[in-house]
Formats: structure tokens, C-alpha cells, sequence
């Protein structure tokens, strides 16, 4: 009656024995580490890079724990944290700017067990300290932009075909054109709309004039927003991965915002300035016939900007005239680098910019062969003019060398910035969440003290209450412990405080399932049934409570997973696993402790419950 | 063998119930008045708004932190201890205009000026819009657990033995958010977690009873279905005790040692248990038996009984 097939003391073992497995890797700690990781994602990581890695560090007598290479990168460990700065200093002069080098943990468990993918808990941020953000995109600039862009495209357009306007101006995202008489308007409308058709054209009259009114349709907008979240979240990781962060999180909530997680940076400031910089980057041309005219540049000084231009200033101060029409935006630009100019060796950005931005930039330098073109950088609502370079020829084919820079490190920040690209929409914190070090470390230490002191009580009361039953219990619970912690790690998913106050509370309502067992097996027996008899009998009919009872919880956790956020979701997350072991372990792994124990007694008279 | 609870006779539960519902009743009542008139303290996750946690070498001087941050313009600063004397919470409420991501490095470099050893221990900054969606997601979380129970429950038991877990869970709940007014306590993102999970936590518990009086219906010929109740309720008494006990004692075990962060989960489940407890026992059944819930509403099904069984 109360025996087991042997398939199902295998399962029981088998499982027992992956819990404790993949429980081991969280007793061993972590140790300090190097990641390298290239830059850019395309470039494969090999064995060179491994070899090159070992070799800088030999050089300068670093010796390292270990080396090893994933998919993303190669990981050296270390000593102590100081071999690790070292290390980091070391390895980030001597590798360039190609690579990120970033402090990072790793599990400090045997090798054996990290090559069957036995890792540690990911702990979350309130227990290993760092940052998470939640940034949310300005979309109606968004669109804002691209309307300003179909102004000038339509400007454009308009005087190609020869239309007279009298007017042409911008209100939020509406372009509004003024024509005198409806026919140049209708004229207008007919070419915009062959030229154009994601615009919705609606015509006005206002007063004398006749006005067409363009807008983005609804498609249109919708992919704008799409396109400049996206062009938001790539910008974002190139600006982490230049910060240097082992394992951050990048990803996009919602349809308008980017949540980032930085586990263990300190240096919250300079993590917001650089992800906060919403820097755009624009090449317009200097307006060279009026900057020829000092009372020109003195009249736009004291606030009289003459039609078509903005006035800007370089930053030794000296105020520029630009031309209001945009060359070129960032967006176009694929890669950049700094570098000397080769003739001058004068220090240099080299950049590239894609096809569509390289066939702009070869009309434009073309036409305007001796002019300056000014590169404007704009940042929070200030516009500055990085520098003003004359164009000496042509350029085509999409490779352009910007020089003018004062140092070396200039040109290495200009790169950088251009390299990361800007944002296609400037971007808001709307929610932070940042937790120091020692913080995480309390955290980690209080949420593990009271789930073991818990655990240690409910113990002490089931032997008690239970005697051997209870003992059994308690062994059960433990094993639920296990399966819970070995789930997680596998899972990798993210543990953080709540999550343990989830583990913890599970634990208590897992004891749930034994008392529920343990009472119904005490009432058999009081009904006179045998010992043996009450056993299997007090299994057998608490399994439906025992499941009715869980899954009304589950379905608590379950909503809480869906709806919850951050802290709320660790704690729904351990909560859901937690009840779907202990279903296992309160029942099977009990009931395999039972039947090792009573099963083979021939005639059992007692059972100490 | 140790038996705490060593019962002979079936407890009158029933008998009470009407004392019960009447206290029952009273507690919502009054729940939904003081939630109407003075409403919750909501924290800085659902309002929005900054919370800095710093800590201090020797015990913080809060009044000599208050006169520094007024002195920088941040006079609407709530500063008060946070579990030792050598931690401070500061709290700053959304201001228009202000770059809110700025305002916690502000307000550190000012209390750094003052005190180099003071250090920034956790930031949380939460903005308007973010806040009144965590509270639309968590009220809706409530709406949606609630209403997934009651189909499972009247799926696996009947409408009616639904309706009185629900019942007794959502009165938990409100005699939980009820205190939590009255006393003014903050009620954060954990605490709402917290409540959630007292709703699953007390509905658990009912459906043990519930179980027991539905395995009555079908097996005993007790006649009298408050006297069956009765006898399913003493029956699991012990579990019901023994279970919250165990579940308290890691809600308590939380409360003393799990820091501050922990402390209104901690403190809200621990209410919660002992409200869960006595609701499941007394309020739950009552109301299905007022509802009318009889033997033929688990007898009719055509599959045997022993189908139910695994």
C-alpha cells in the first residue's frame, strides 16, 4: 500500500539531486572579474582576442585567476578587487577604443558545474546595488522633427517646380503653406501628393490667402514613433556599452518607453548625464555671404537674425551665422573614429555615413566647394557649434574627415559622440531606482537571516508538534527550499528582496500541504483505521485540498506576474515557482520519505505522527 | 502525540454566525468609510516624487538636515529616521518644472556639503504619470485575482461557496487597507504586493474548509447543513491554526529581521494572516449557507464520487 515503484524513487532522486546541483554555484560567492567585450557587435569574438587579452596582462605582471571566452566576450577573474582595477586600467589603454573593459562579478563556483549551466541567482538590483531607469520618449517631438523635415522637403519641392508660395511655417506637426490664388495651391497640392503620399493635405482659407495644411497620416506617425524608439533604444546601448557595464539591461516597455537596469554602477550622476544627453547632432551650412558683413554678425548679436538663418556660436564664443535648412542629422552617420589628418597630421574624426547621407554630403560639398559647414551639436535646448570646418573639394563616397579639433581627446570625444549616435527623440526619467552597495549587501543579509530564522522555527515546531512526521516535513520543506533556489537559478531569473520575502513565504504555506497530510492521517487514525491504512488514506484525500487550495494562490500570482512591476514581479515570480515545488515536494518527496520508511514494515502498529 | 486543539464535540461556529457577519459587515463598513474620508497614504510609487535613503557614521542630526535642505529650497522635504538612528529618509514631492532626475544629486551634494560622510544609500524617483499607472495596474491586479478565484472556485465547488470566499477574502482586504488608513501607514508598491498575496493567502485557507464541507455533503448524512459545517470546521481547526501559525511565524520572522524595506509587506501579511484566519472559519460558510448552498448542489453530478478522488 504504501510502497513506491522504484520509477518513482528515481524521479524523486533524480530531482533531489539536480536541486542540490544547481543550488551548489549560489554557496561559492563571486570573484572579482574583467569582462572584454567589442564594441561593435558584428566584430567575433576568437581566440586572438583571448590570446591578446593574456598577453597584455602577462606584460604587465597581472596575474589572473582565469580566462575565458563566451559568445559575448572574454572574462578574466582575479584575486582581489585591486589586481581587478589594475587589470581594468591596464586592459582599456592597451586595447583601444574598439573594445569595452567593464568590472563585472563572477560566480566563483568549480568549473564543472558552470559547464552544465549551473550558475548562481541573478540577484536584482536592490541586492547587488546599481541603477534602473525607466525613460520615457518625447513623441510629439518625435514627430515634431520629422515635420520639420518635410518643411524643408517641401520647400525644396516647391521651388524645383517653380510654385510661388507667399508663406511656409510650422506649428507643432502641421506644415502650413500660403499660396495667393487656389489654382497655384491646387497646383501645389497635387505635386506634394505625387511626392508625398504619407501626408494628409487639407486646404484653408485664411483671410486673402489661400493656406494647404500638410500632416503626417496615421500610419506615418505611428512608424515614426516606431522608428525613433528604436533609433532611441540603439543610441542607448551604444552609450552603455561605452560606459562600460557588465550585463545591463536595455529594453523597450510599452510603445514609448526604455527601461535600463546598470547592476553595480556607483556613479549614478555620470550613468544619468550620459544617458540623458539628448544630444542631436546637425551639419548645416554657414551662411558665408553674411558672415563676410561684421554689421550683419553685430545686428544678429544684439537679437535682429536676418530671414533663413540662426545664430549660433563656436565655442571659443564667436558667434556664426548658419543657414536654418539641415544638411545632414546623426542618423546618417554608420561608424566614426579619431584619427590624424594625414597631410596636416592635424588631429581628425574619420566618419562614414550611409549611402542616402553620403549622396546629401557629395551635392552638397559639390556646390559649395571653399565654404565653412558648421556641425552643430544640441543639447538640452542649447545649440553649440562643435566645429566649422572648410570644404575643400568634393566628397563623395561617404567618407568624410572632420578636422579643426584642438586635441587628440577632442577628436576622441566628437567620435565617441557621433559614433553613439544621437537620439531620434529626446528622452525623460520618469522612474528611478537606484541602490548602493552596501544597501544591496544589508539586503541580501536581512532577507537571507529572517527566511533562515523562520525556517529554523517552523522546524523546531513541526519536530515537535509531529515527531517523526514532522521531521519528515521538515525534509520535505528543505527540499522544497532546494527545488525553489535550483528553479530560479536555472530559470536565471532575477532575484531581489521581494523575491525573497516571496521565497519565504512560500516556505510557511508549504509547511501547508504537510499539516493538511499530517491532520488527516491523525483523524484516520482516531476513526480506528490501521496505521498503514491512515497513511495512504491521508495522502490520498488531502491531494485534492492540498491542489485546490494552491491553485486559487497561483492564480493570485499569476495576476501579480502580469500586472505587477519591478519588486512586485520578484516577488509574483518566487511566489508562482514556489507553490509549483511545493506541490511536488510536499507530496511526493514526503511521500517517498514515508514509504522508504513505513513501507516495508510488515506489521506497523504505530506511527509516530 | 501533542494535539493543541483536542475537540470532542462539533464547535458551534455557526451559531455565532450572525455575531460574526454582523462584525464583519461593521469592519467594511467602517474600511470604506475611513478609506472615503481620509484615504491612504499613498507612497511614493503611486503619487510620484523622490526618496532618498542616506546613511550617516554617528546618529543623523534631522533637524540640522531639515534646515540644511530648506536652506537649498527644498523646505517641502519630509525628513525623518528610517530604522537605525544613522539612517535618514528624505522625501521630496513632485515639483513642476524641476528636471526630477536631477533633484536627488542636488539634494545629495547639498547634504554632502554639510556632512562629507554622509552617503546615498538608495534613490527611488518615481514620476506622476508612472505612479497613477501602478496604482491603475495594482487596482486592477485586485480586480482580476478576485474575479479569476471566483471562477475557479465555482468551477471546482459551486456559485455559491464562491461568492462566500470571495467575500470573506475581500474582507481581509479591507479591514487590512481599513487599518492602513486609519493608522496612516504608507502604503507602498510592497504592500500592495502584500495584500495581494493575503488575498490568495485567505482564500487558500477558506477552500481547506470548503473542501472539507463539500467532502460532508457527500459523505456524511448530517441533515442540518449549519451542523455539517460545523463538523468540517472543527475537523480542520487544527490545519487551519497550525498552517497560519507557520505561515505568521515567517511573516513575523520578516517583521524582526528583515530591515525596513520589509516592514510594511512584513506587517501587512502578518495582519493579514490572523484576519484571513478568522474569516475563513467564521465569515466565509455563513454566507454560502445564507445564499443557500444544500447537499443536492454536490450530489447531482453524474460521475461517481470516487472520480473526485486521486
Amino acid at each position: 500500500m504504501n510502497r513506491y515503484p522504484l520509477w518513482k524513487y528515481l524521479v524523486v532522486g533524480v530531482a533531489l539531486l539536480i536541486a542540490v546541483l544547481y543550488t551548489l554555484p549560489n554557496f561559492f560567492g563571486e570573484v572579482p572579474a574583467v569582462q572584454v567585450t567589442p564594441v561593435r557587435t558584428t566584430e567575433k569574438v576568437d581566440g586572438s582576442l583571448m590570446r591578446r587579452v593574456e598577453s597584455v596582462l602577462e606584460e604587465n605582471g597581472i596575474r589572473p585567476l582565469g580566462v575565458a571566452m563566451d559568445a559575448r566576450g572574454v572574462k578574466v577573474r582575479f584575486a582581489d578587487p585591486e589586481t581587478q582595477l589594475k587589470a581594468k586600467d591596464v586592459l582599456q589603454t592597451r586595447l583601444g577604443q574598439g573594445y569595452t573593459v567593464a568590472l563585472n562579478l563572477l560566480s566563483a563556483s568549480p568549473r564543472w558545474l558552470a559547464s552544465i549551466g549551473a550558475l548562481p541567482m541573478y540577484l536584482g538590483l536592490d541586492l547587488r546595488g546599481g541603477v534602473h531607469f525607466l525613460l520615457q520618449v518625447d513623441m510629439p517631438k518625435a514627430l515634431e522633427k520629422t515635420t520639420e523635415r518635410y518643411q524643408g522637403d517641401i520647400r525644396t519641392l516647391l521651388r524645383e517646380k517653380k510654385l510661388r508660395y507667399t508663406g511656409l511655417s510650422r506649428e507643432g506637426s502641421e506644415v502650413r503653406v500660403m499660396f495667393r490664388d487656389a489654382d497655384r495651391r491646387d497646383e501645389a497640392r497635387s505635386v506634394i501628393e505625387a511626392a508625398y503620399p504619407e501626408l494628409v493635405l487639407a486646404d484653408g482659407r485664411d483671410g486673402e490667402e489661400y493656406s494647404l495644411r500638410a500632416t503626417l497620416s496615421k500610419q506615418a506617425q505611428a512608424k515614426t514613433q516606431e522608428f525613433a524608439l528604436q533609433q532611441n533604444l540603439t543610441t542607448l546601448r551604444n552609450r552603455v556599452n561605452e560606459l562600460g557595464v557588465a550585463e545591463p539591461v536595455i529594453q523597450q516597455q510599452g510603445i514609448d518607453r526604455v527601461a535600463v537596469q546598470l547592476p553595480g554602477v556607483q556613479d549614478t550622476a555620470k550613468a544619468k548625464e550620459i544617458l540623458g544627453r539628448t544630444a542631436t547632432l546637425e551639419i548645416r551650412m554657414v551662411d558665408e555671404e553674411r558672415m563676410q558683413d561684421p554689421a550683419q554678425v553685430q545686428a544678429a548679436s544684439s537679437g535682429q537674425v536676418p530671414f533663413g538663418d540662426e545664430l549660433y556660436h563656436e565655442r571659443n564664443g564667436i558667434p556664426m551665422l548658419v543657414k536654418r535648412e539641415v544638411v545632414l542629422t546623426g542618423e546618417y552617420i554608420t561608424d566614426a573614429q579619431p584619427g590624424f589628418d594625414g597631410q596636416s597630421s592635424q588631429p581628425a574624426v574619420h566618419v562614414n555615413l550611409d549611402g542616402r547621407g553620403a549622396r546629401i554630403f557629395k551635392n552638397v560639398t559639390r556646390e559649395n566647394v571653399g565654404k565653412r559647414m558648421a556641425i552643430l551639436l544640441i543639447e538640452k535646448g542649447r545649440t553649440e557649434i562643435v566645429t566649422a570646418p572648410v570644404i575643400r573639394e568634393e566628397i563623395g563616397g561617404g567618407r568624410v574627415q572632420i578636422t579643426g579639433m584642438d586635441s587628440p581627446q577632442e577628436a576622441s570625444d566628437v567620435a565617441l559622440l557621433l559614433r553613439a549616435g544621437a537620439l531620434a527623440a529626446p528622452m525623460e526619467i520618469v522612474e528611478e531606482r537606484t541602490v548602493g552597495p552596501s544597501l544591496g549587501k544589508d539586503n541580501i543579509e536581512r532577507g537571507f537571516n529572517s527566511t533562515l530564522i523562520g525556517f529554523a522555527l517552523i522546524a523546531v515546531f513541526m519536530g515537535i508538534y509531529y515527531q517523526f512526521f514532522g521531521l519528515i516535513s521538515v525534509l520535505a520543506l528543505t527540499a522544497n527550499l532546494f527545488l525553489l533556489v535550483a528553479l530560479l537559478s536555472m530559470l536565471q531569473a532575477t532575484l531581489t528582496l521581494p523575491g525573497i520575502a516571496g521565497i519565504a513565504l512560500t516556505l510557511g504555506m508549504a509547511i501547508d500541504a504537510n499539516v493538511i497530510i499530517a491532520e488527516r492521517i491523525r483523524e484516520e487514525l482516531r476513526n480506528g483505521m490501521s496505521p498503514q491504512a491512515a497513511l495512504a488514506a491521508g495522502y490520498e484525500r488531502a491531494w485534492d485540498t492540498i491542489l485546490d487550495a494552491n491553485i486559487t494562490t497561483l492564480i493570485a500570482g499569476i495576476a501579480l506576474f502580469w500586472l505587477g512591476s519591478g519588486p512586485v514581479r520578484g516577488f509574483a515570480v518566487t511566489l508562482c515557482l514556489g507553490i509549483l515545488t511545493s506541490m511536488f515536494s510536499a507530496v511526493t518527496v514526503s511521500r517517498a520519505m514515508v514509504n522508504l520508511s513505513f513501507g516495508r514494515v510488515k506489521r506497523l502498529t504505530k506511527v509516530s505522527i | 502525540m501533542i494535539e493543541l486543539f483536542r475537540v470532542k464535540k462539533d464547535i458551534p461556529f455557526m451559531r455565532w454566525a450572525r455575531s460574526t457577519i454582523f462584525v464583519s459587515v461593521a469592519l467594511i463598513v467602517g474600511a470604506v468609510i475611513l478609506l472615503a474620508t481620509q484615504g491612504l497614504n499613498l507612497g511614493v510609487d503611486f503619487t510620484g516624487g523622490t526618496v532618498m535613503e542616506i546613511g550617516y557614521d554617528k546618529p543623523a542630526d534631522i533637524p540640522g538636515i531639515r534646515a540644511t535642505l530648506a536652506q537649498h529650497g527644498h523646505a517641502d522635504a519630509q525628513v525623518q529616521n528610517f530604522g537605525t538612528a544613522r539612517e535618514v529618509l528624505v522625501r521630496l514631492p513632485v515639483k513642476a518644472g524641476v528636471s526630477s532626475a536631477q533633484l536627488s544629486e542636488k539634494v545629495m551634494a547639498v547634504l554632502k556639503q554639510a556632512d562629507a560622510d554622509s552617503q546615498l544609500r538608495r534613490v527611488e524617483f518615481v514620476g506622476p504619470q508612472v505612479g497613477k499607472e501602478l496604482l491603475a495596474d495594482g487596482s486592477l491586479a485586485l480586480v482580476v485575482v478576485s474575479i479569476g478565484i471566483v471562477i475557479y472556485l465555482a468551477l471546482r465547488f459551486e456559485w455559491r461557496m464562491a461568492l462566500g470566499a470571495i467575500f470573506s477574502s475581500a474582507h481581509d482586504v479591507f479591514v487590512v487597507l481599513g487599518l492602513w488608513s486609519l493608522f496612516q501607514w504608507e502604503f507602498s508598491l510592497n504592500v500592495l504586493a502584500a495584500v495581494l498575496a493575503i488575498l490568495g493567502y485567505s482564500v487558500n485557507d477558506t477552500v481547506v474548509v470548503f473542501d472539507r464541507i463539500r467532502e460532508n455533503f457527500r459523505k456524511t448524512r448530517i441533515s442540518d447543513v449549519a451542523a455539517l459545517m460545523d463538523n468540517a470546521k472543527t475537523a480542520t481547526l487544527s490545519r487551519t491554526i497550525i498552517t497560519s501559525g507557520t505561515t505568521l511565524i515567517m511573516a513575523l520572522s520578516m517583521l524582526a529581521w528583515g530591515g525596513e524595506v520589509l516592514h510594511g509587506f512584513a506587517l501587512c501579511l502578518t495582519i493579514g494572516i490572523i484576519v484571513g484566519t478568522y474569516s475563513s472559519v467564521l465569515v466565509a460558510s455563513p454566507i454560502a449557507l445564507w445564499l443557500g448552498v444544500s447537499r443536492e448542489d454536490f450530489i447531482k453530478p453524474v460521475k461517481p464520487e470516487s472520480g473526485a478522488m486521486v
